[in-house]
């Protein structure tokens, strides 16, 4: 992966820029210290880093026009940031660039029970918005397993999704407005509290463009009533084809559970070494399917599928009778990336295939796996095919590495030939930027770069990613 | 009229355009939206056909000129559905013709379930499109979900024609219910029947519908559908909840909870009464008020409240002051009106959309001359 290398005229401006920013912004609002901008030089694929020219962290929405406009003055290139969770590069500056941080701005602006929404700064993280209404029985579904990190400005900007969204729809289903910075430092409201707007869907549009089109400051969200109680059931089977057979058919007998996540002997193997889950080890294919409501519908709907999963010959059925099992089932799953960091470094893929071609694509996987002497342990949300390969590899060996890489691009790439698509829910970014030309044809990106045209002519917003430097016709890069 | 036969042909007929075009599915929405200044029509009714239909994966991808009642048939079969049940215009609008799947996304049409499942386009996957210069492109896929680039599938749906003419579309369906109910509330005024509405939809009782008819014998409905035990239980469940509100009938037969919502999302109580009818959005708890006060210009003969009071349907005289009274009020409440049946020239002169921020008509029009530089799809369409 390339990046564009650093603006010579603006790193020479350097400290006048930094001048204008201080003139501009509240003290703490501001670092340029080389050694306390540290923190920001990369995100979750801290594989790729750079020091950025400067950090900007202001704490309302005037002040993130202040720092578009003048950096859009300067023609510097800005990065906006919210948790640093991604896992694409998404948030990876430039020596040229200014990073913009809406960490601090994380208050809860209004809580409307009512009419079910809640209005927040976008620096607040995931998991705090449902902290702010859980203790009046409220919840806001997208739960991205980053949850207690990751900010709503990151999950808008990527269209983050979660284990529920199987049910619930993912960020842009859950999202009704937003508060919009243009590069140019316009302030606008885009969308609000009804459940559409006027116009075209400009807020679909923003939702999901990776920080390029603009910075989103405040979200109105939806939010639901928690449902009266959840439970999973364990179903384990001696092959992967017959797991995805049973998950088509709970599919089509009309249940429709808040998740379907599947593990494969690999993943389960490491996790029981790592939590002791109480999983069946001898399994090659293990489904954790959870239904939600009262009791009753619950025991309902868990019959259901236990009855389904019984026609596939399951090695092992296990259904939770109490909280304490429902956590042990959840156990593992939930420790699969904890797991599989402390045996190597990894490599997080995400890509979507149709839940039709789930036996294929895992079958090829382990052939491509095992072709370039790499391990890949699969976990992923099998109710919407996205499939989340865990690649091992060691980063202090830079063979290994470019191995692993290669490795995953082939793997996104047999996602794209099965019918699916590069990324489900963590975004393009740099990771697989120049992937993008084998998803898409040339006109097909053209039209989605015109759209930055609209809002960012001059291409300062996040501009070396998502789209492949070589396709951009002549574009900033 | 044009009618290619296939997407390669509907690409070149654009390419080849000369003047303004009328955009047309089956025809029976032609009657939404500003009148469109074209002198010539081209059809889609030629892109017609289910490509892929898996219903074990809950996916359909069919040509954009494809009859509506053929895929509902088709799913039906399977027992799934469009989960965001959209409206037939038809009845209020007088209109005949056979809506296509396109037409539907073009207009991003839902009804009553959007409360629970969403609109149009949060079901919608993938797009193919042809834009205003002849190109053919395609965004999103046939999966469920997508994320790799830009969205331009949601800002396809709802765009009525204007960036591009659709010719491919991919849907994620649902499940049709085993069961469903209506539980009924009689004589609330419109304040209270907010009340009821919103503590059902705020009940962990998974309500997929939430309507009020006001009138003479004011109704206010509420729905539940799913596993026929599932269904008796939220049932009784609500029944308790809203029982403060006053007597709750319950009706379970299928074919009647079907037909009653069928009437809601139609609005057929306005189908046959003169006057021009409205659509307002807006957040519900302002819903009453608005309604209430929405002055003597533009008192309307008669309301409707649909998702729980965030959509309100207005039957209004076909005045200037009327349609600048229910605009002024949309705005002051962070909503939107928009025209939805009204004689030509009206719909010409008030304009079928409530205008945007001046901001974001900057962005729109851009986006806009992206997809058609030339200005020949629908033109006028959405503004004049
Ligand atoms: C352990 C782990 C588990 C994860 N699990 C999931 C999961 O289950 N599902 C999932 O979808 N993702 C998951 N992720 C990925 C990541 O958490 C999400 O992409 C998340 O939404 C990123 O949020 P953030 O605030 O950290 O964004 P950042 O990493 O700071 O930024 C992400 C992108 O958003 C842009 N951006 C940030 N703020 C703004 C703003 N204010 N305006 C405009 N653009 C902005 C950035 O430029 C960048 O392109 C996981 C990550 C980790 C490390």
């Amino acid at each position: 992966m390339d990046m564009p290398a650093a603006n010579a005229d603006i790193l020479a401006r350097r400290d006048a820029i930094v001048a204008r920013l201080a003139e501009a912004l509240p003290e703490d609002a501001l670092i340029s210290d080389p050694r306390q901008t540290r923190a920001y030089d990369c995100d979750a694929l801290s594989i790729y880093s750079c020091p950025p020219l400067a950090v900007t962290l202001p704490r309302t929405t005037e002040e993130v026009a202040t720092v578009l406009r003048i950096c859009s003055d300067e023609g510097v290139p800005v990065i906006p940031r919210g948790s640093g969770t991604g896992l694409t590069g998404g948030a990876l500056p430039t020596a040229d660039a200014v990073v913009l941080g809406v960490a601090r701005m994380n208050a809860v602006l209004e809580t409307d029970y009512d009419n079910r929404l809640i209005r927040v700064q976008t620096g607040r993280t995931n998991l705090s918005v449902t902290g702010a209404v859980e203790a009046d029985g409220w919840f806001y579904a997208p739960d991205p397993s980053s949850q207690l990190a990751c900010a709503i400005a990151g999950n808008i900007a990527m269209n983050s999704g979660g284990a529920h969204c199987l049910k619930y729809g993912v960020t842009t289903n859950n999202l009704l407005g937003v508060t919009f910075v243009t590069m140019a430092g316009e302030i606008m409201e885009i969308g609000g509290p009804a459940m559409d707007a006027a116009g075209y869907d400009l807020l679909g549009l923003i939702c999901g463009s990776e920080g390029q089109l603009g910075v989103v400051t405040e979200a109105t969200l939806r939010i639901l009533p928690k449902p009266e109680g959840a439970r999973p059931i364990l179903i384990a089977y001696d092959s992967a084809v017959t797991a995805g057979a049973c998950v088509s058919d709970i599919i089509r007998a009309g249940v429709l559970p808040v998740a379907i996540e599947f593990m494969d002997k690999p993943i389960i193997h490491l996790t029981e070494a790592f939590v002791g889950a109480g999983y069946p080890m001898d399994a090659e294919a293990l489904l954790i399917v959870e239904v939600e409501g009262s009791k009753a519908e619950i025991d309902d709907q868990l019959a259901r599928i236990k009855a389904i999963a019984q026609r596939h010959n399951p090695t092992t059925l296990r259904e939770s009778a109490s909280e304490a099992q429902s956590k042990a089932i959840w156990a593992g799953r939930k420790a699969a990336f904890g797991a599989t960091g402390q045996v190597a470094d990894y490599l997080c893929m995400d890509g979507t295939i149709p839940t039709s071609a789930l036996p294929e694509t895992l079958g090829r996987m382990t052939e491509l796996a095992s072709d370039y002497g790499l391990r890949v342990a699969n976990v992923f949300h099998a109710g919407d095919g996205n499939l989340h390969p865990l690649i091992m590899f060691d980063a202090n060996d830079p063979e290994e590495l470019r191995k692993a890489e290669a490795l995953g691009a082939e793997i996104l790439l047999l996602c794209v030939e099965q019918g699916g698509c590069l990324t489900g829910e963590h975004g393009v970014g740099v990771e697989k930027r120049d992937l993008m030309g084998r998803q898409y044809g040339q006109a097909d990106l053209e039209a989605q770069m015109a759209m930055k045209d609209v809002f960012d002519p001059a291409w300062l917003l996040n501009p070396a990613k998502v789209f492949p430097l070589d396709m951009r016709n002549g574009r900033r890069v | 009229m044009q009618e290619p036969r296939d997407e390669a042909e509907l690409a070149e007929a654009i390419a080849g355009l000369t003047e303004p075009v009328e955009i047309r599915g089956g025809g029976s929405r032609l009657g939404l939206g500003r009148p469109v200044q074209a002198g010539a029509t081209l059809s889609t009714a030629g892109l017609s056909g289910v490509k892929l239909y898996e219903p074990g994966a809950l996916t359909l991808v069919a040509g954009a000129g494809t009859p509506l009642a053929e895929i509902e048939a088709l799913l039906a079969a399977e027992k799934q559905r469009l989960a965001f049940e959209p409206m037939d215009h038809r009845p209020l609008l007088g209109a005949g013709g056979e809506p296509t799947i396109g037409g539907v996304t073009a207009c991003n049409v839902s009804g009553p379930r959007r409360v629970q499942s969403g609109a149009c386009r949060d079901a919608l996957l993938g797009v193919r499109f042809v834009d205003g210069t002849g190109q053919v492109l395609r965004n999103g896929g046939r999966v469920m979900k997508n994320v790799t680039g830009y969205d331009l599938v949601k800002l396809l749906a709802g765009s009525w024609g204007t960036l591009g003419v659709l010719t491919e579309l991919a849907f994620k369906l649902a499940p049709a219910p085993e069961a469903a109910a209506t539980l009924t509330l009689r004589g609330l005024s419109d304040a209270e029947a907010l009340g009821a509405m919103t503590a059902a939809l705020g009940s962990p009782y998974d309500v997929s519908g939430a309507a009020h008819l006001p009138g003479a014998e004011p109704r206010t409905l509420i729905r539940v559908e799913g596993l026929g035990p599932s269904v008796a239980y939220r049932t009784g469940r609500l029944a308790r909840l809203l029982g403060k509100f006053g007597p709750v009938e319950t009706e379970d037969d299928p074919a009647s909870v079907a037909a009653e919502w069928a009437g809601v999302r139609d609005v057929t109580a306005f189908a046959d009464r003169p006057g021009a009818v409205w659509r307002v959005s807006l957040r519900p708890s302002d819903a009453p008020g608005f309604v209430a006060g929405l002055g003597e210009d533009a008192a309307p003969e008669a309301a409707l409240y649909d998702w729980g009071g965030g959509l309100v349907w207005l039957l209004a005289p076909e005045t200037d002051a009327a349609a600048a009274a229910i605009r002024a009020a949309a705005a002051r409440l962070k909503g939107h009106a928009t025209l939805v049946r009204a004689a030509a020239p009206y719909r010409a002169a008030a304009g079928a959309f409530q205008p945007e921020a001046p901001a974001l008509a900057a962005l729109s029009e851009g986006v806009r001359a992206k997809f058609d530089p030339r200005g020949l799809l629908n033109p006028g369409r959405m503004r004049g």
